[in-house]
C-alpha cells in the first residue's frame, strides 16, 4: 500500500492512469496503429469501437505489452513502457486484462486460476490468496464453482471467473477485449453486470466493446477508431445522438440498425 | 395444434424412459453377430482365424508342449536325448539368469545391484501411483539422493568398504535398465529446455538449440554411439578418459533428448495463443508461466509422444552392444553359444526370453501411460 501510494505521488501526472504519444505501430508493413493519442484519468471508463481490424486489440494490448509499440511513448501508472522486460511485469502486476475467448487456464480449478498470480506474483501466503479469491469469486456470484475446472463451466460463468483471476491482483487498470462477444446471448449480460458493478467502484477501464447500451451506462468517454486511428472521441451521449466524423455516421448506422 | 400435440408425446415418452439402455451387452453382441453378418465378413472371421491358429499354435507348441523344463546343460535340449522334438531350452534360461540380469558384476557383490533396484522401484511406483500420498517426497527422493547412493553402490567406494566394480564388468539387465533410466530420466528435462530454447525469443540460444537438436537427430543413433566412443577420447586428455559406459550413457542420452525436444515442441506449439497471453497479462515472469501454465498443458498433450520415445529408447539400448557394451541381449546372445548349452534350440530360447522381457517393460510403459491419460483427461473435465 505504501509502495503504491509513493509511486503515485513520485509520478508526474499522478492522476493519468495511461497516457499514449504519438504512439505508431506496424505489423510487417501494415501500419496498425497510426499517431495514437490517448490519456485515460485514472477512474476514467474509456468505450473503445470500430469496424474489425481496425486496431481496437491492437491498441489496448500495447497498454500491457502483449503488442510492442514501435514509435511513440506508452506511460502506465506513471511507468514508461520499454525493452526492460522488469518495468513490463510491474505494468502488467498493475494491469488486468479480459480476453474475448476468456484465456482461463483449463488445467488449474477455478480457485487455483485466481491465486496462482497472487500467490507467484505477489508472493502472498497461499491462505490468504484463497481468501482473497474465494470474496472475489463471491463479488461475480460464482463462489459455489470454486473447485470446478473451467471446462465446467458456461461461458458466461467462465468469463466472470476471467474477471475474478484479474482483480485477485488488485490492478489498478482493467482492459477488456471484447468481453461479451463470444458468449451466448443469454449471458452477456451478467458479464455487463460485474462490468457495471466495476465501474460504479471506480475502476479504470479500457473496454473494447460493441455493447452500446454498456457504452452509454458507465463511459465517460467514447473513442472510434478506423485503420488504425482514433477518428472520433466523445461523451457517449454525444457520440451517439451527434456524431461528427462520416466514418463515425456510417459505423453507427450499421452496429444500431 | 398438432405439432404441440407430436411435442406432448414425445416429451411423455422421455419422461417415461429413465433408464439408460444396457449398452454395454447390446454392444458385445453386435460386435459378434457383425462377425458373420454377411458372406465377406463369414470370409474374414475365419481368415483371421486361420491367421491366429498359424501363429499361436507353433508359438504355443515351441514354449510351453515341447519345451525342456529341467536339466543342468546342452544334454537335456537334445531331441536325440528327450527322445522327441524339443522346444524351447527352459533350464538354459534359469541357469543363465544371473548372468542375464548382472553380467559379470561379482557374486558376491550382487546383493548391491539388488539393493539399489529395490530402492528403485519402490520410489518409482511412489512416485508414478496416483493414490499414493507426498508423491513428490518420492519424486525428490528418486532425483537428488538416489542417483549418489545408486551410483556409489553400483561403482562402489573403498570409503565406505565396498569393493570397486569397474563398469566393464557390469553387464546384462542392469546395463540396460541403467543406460535406458538415466536417458530417460535426463532427456524428459533436457528435452524440455532445448524445445524451450528453440523456441526462444532469443537468436542465439534460438540457433544453438536448432543446431544440436537437428544434427543429433539427422545422425543415426549407431553412428552417434560410436562418435561418443570414439571421439570424445580425441577431444579430452589422456588423463581424463571417460568410462566407456558413461561415455555411451551421453550419447543415448543427447539422442533422446533430441527426439524428446522434438515431442514437446509439437506440445507446445498445440497451446493456443491465449494461455501465454493470460499468463502474461497476470504479471508472471518467463519462467513461472512455462513451468506453472505452458509445460504442464503441453507435456499433457504430448504424454503418448513422450511415452513412445521412451520405448523407443528403451530398445535401442540394444544398439550400444557394437561399441562393446554388454547389454542384455548381448548376454543373452553371448550364453547362448557357451559350449556348455549350444543346442539347435539355445539360442531361438535365448531370443524368445528377449523378446518376452522387452515386451513385459514396453508394454508396462504403454499400459501406465494410457491410464496416466486417462486420469488426467477426467481430472481437468
Ligand atoms: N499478429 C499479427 N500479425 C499481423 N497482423 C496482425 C496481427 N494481429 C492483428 N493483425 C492485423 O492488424 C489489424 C488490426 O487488428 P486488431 O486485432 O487490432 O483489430 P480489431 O479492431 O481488434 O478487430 P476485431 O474487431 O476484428 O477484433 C487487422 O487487420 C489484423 O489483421
Ligand atoms: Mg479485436
Amino acid at each position: 500500500m505504501t509502495d503504491t501510494a509513493n509511486r503515485g505521488a513520485a509520478a508526474p501526472g499522478a492522476d493519468e492512469a495511461v497516457v499514449m504519444s504519438g504512439v505508431h505501430k506496424w505489423f510487417g508493413a501494415f501500419h496498425v496503429l497510426r499517431d495514437i493519442n490517448l490519456t485515460v484519468k485514472r477512474g476514467e471508463r474509456i468505450v473503445v469501437c470500430g469496424p474489425s481490424g481496425s486496431g481496437k486489440s491492437t491498441l489496448i494490448r500495447c497498454i500491457n505489452r502483449l503488442e510492442e509499440h514501435q514509435r511513440g511513448r506508452i506511460v502506465v501508472d506513471g511507468i514508461e513502457l520499454t525493452q526492460d522486460v522488469k518495468r513490463i511485469e510491474q505494468i502488467r502486476r498493475e494491469v488486468g486484462m479480459v480476453f474475448q475467448q476468456f484465456n482461463l487456464f483449463p488445467h488449474l480449478t477455478v480457485l487455483e486460476n485466481c491465486t496462482l498470480a497472487p500467490i507467484w506474483v505477489r508472493k502472498m501466503p497461499r491462505r490468504q490468496a484463497e481468501e482473497l479469491a474465494l470474496r472475489l469469486l463471491e463479488r461475480v456470484r460464482i463462489p459455489e464453482q470454486a473447485q470446478k475446472y473451467p471446462g465446467q463451466l458456461s461461458g458466461g460463468q467462465q468469463q466472470r471467473v476471467a474477471i475474478a483471476r484479474s482483480l485477485c491482483m488488485n490492478p489498478k487498470i482493467m482492459l477488456f477485449d471484447e468481453p461479451t462477444s463470444a458468449l451466448d446471448p443469454e449471458m452477456v449480460k451478467e458479464v455487463l453486470d460485474t462490468m457495471v458493478s466495476l465501474a460504479k467502484e471506480g475502476m479504470t477501464m479500457l473496454c473494447v466493446t460493441h455493447e452500446m447500451g454498456f457504452a452509454r451506462q458507465i463511459a465517460d468517454r467514447v473513442i472510434f477508431m478506423d485503420s488504425g486511428q482514433i477518428v472520433e472521441e466523445n461523451a457517449p451521449e454525444a457520440f451517439f445522438t451527434n456524431p461528427q466524423q462520416e466514418r463515425t455516421k456510417l459505423f453507427l448506422g450499421q452496429i444500431l440498425a | 395444434m398438432p405439432m404441440s400435440h407430436v411435442a406432448d408425446t414425445r416429451a411423455g415418452e422421455a419422461a417415461a424412459e429413465l433408464k439408460p439402455p444396457a449398452l454395454e451387452r447390446s454392444r458385445v453382441a453386435a460386435q459378434l453377430a457383425s462377425l458373420v453378418s454377411s458372406p465377406t465378413n463369414i470370409v474374414l472371421t475365419l481368415l483371421a482365424l486361420a491367421i491366429a491358429y498359424a501363429a499361436l499354435v507353433p508359438a504355443v507348441r515351441f514354449l510351453v508342449v515341447d519345451a525342456v523344463w529341467t536339466g543342468v546343460d546342452r544334454e537335456a535340449c537334445l531331441a536325440s536325448t528327450a527322445g522327441r522334438p524339443v522346444g524351447a531350452c527352459w533350464p538354459f534360461v534359469f541357469n543363465r539368469i544371473g548372468f542375464f540380469v548382472y553380467g559379470q558384476y561379482p557374486i558376491a557383490e550382487r546383493w548391491r545391484v539388488n539393493v539399489t533396484a529395490l530402492i528403485a522401484m519402490v520410489l518409482i511406483a511412489w512416485a508414478l501411483a496416483p493414490s499414493l500420498p507426498r508423491r513428490g517426497i518420492a519424486v525428490f527422493l528418486f532425483f537428488v539422493p538416489f542417483p549418489i547412493v545408486a551410483f556409489l553402490l553400483l561403482t562402489g567406494s573403498t570409503a565406505l568398504g565396498l569393493e570397486p566394480v569397474p563398469t566393464n564388468l557390469w553387464g546384462g539387465v542392469l546395463v540396460t535398465v541403467t543406460i535406458s533410466l538415466l536417458g530417460m530420466v535426463v532427456s524428459l528435462p533436457l528435452g524440455t529446455v532445448l524445445a524451450l530454447g528453440r523456441r526462444s525469443s532469443m537468436p542465439i540460444v534460438r540457433l544453438v538449440c536448432v543446431v544440436l537438436i537437428e544434427v543429433i537427430r539427422g545422425v543415426p543413433l549407431i553412428a552417434l554411439l560410436f562418435m561418443a566412443n570414439r571421439m570424445l577420447p580425441l577431444f579430452l586428455s589422456p588423463g581424463m578418459q571417460p568410462d566407456s559406459l558413461l561415455r555411451v550413457i551421453v550419447g543415448v542420452c543427447l539422442f533422446a533428448s533430441a527426439s524428446m525436444a522434438e515431442v514437446i515442441r509439437g506440445g507446445l506449439q498445440a497451446l493456443p495463443k491465449g494461455q501465454y497471453e493470460a499468463a502474461q497479462s497476470l504479471g508472471l515472469g518467463y519462467w513461472p508461466m512455462m513451468l506453472l501454465i505452458i509445460l504442464p498443458q503441453a507435456l499433457k498433450l504430448v504424454i503418448p509422444g513422450i511415452v513412445n520415445t521412451f520405448i523407443s529408447l528403451f530398445k535401442d539400448t540394444t544398439l550400444v552392444t557394437i561399441v562393446g557394451i554388454f547389454d542384455f541381449l548381448t548376454a543373452v546372445e553371448v550364453s547362448a553359444n557357451v559350449p556348455q548349452w549350444s543346442s539347435p534350440v539355445t539360442s531361438v530360447t535365448g531370443y524368445a526370453f528377449a523378446a518376452m522381457f522387452y515386451f513385459a517393460c514396453c508394454y508396462a510403459m504403454s499400459r501406465y501411460s494410457l491410464a496416466m491419460e486417462r486420469r488426467l483427461a477426467t481430472e481437468s473435465r
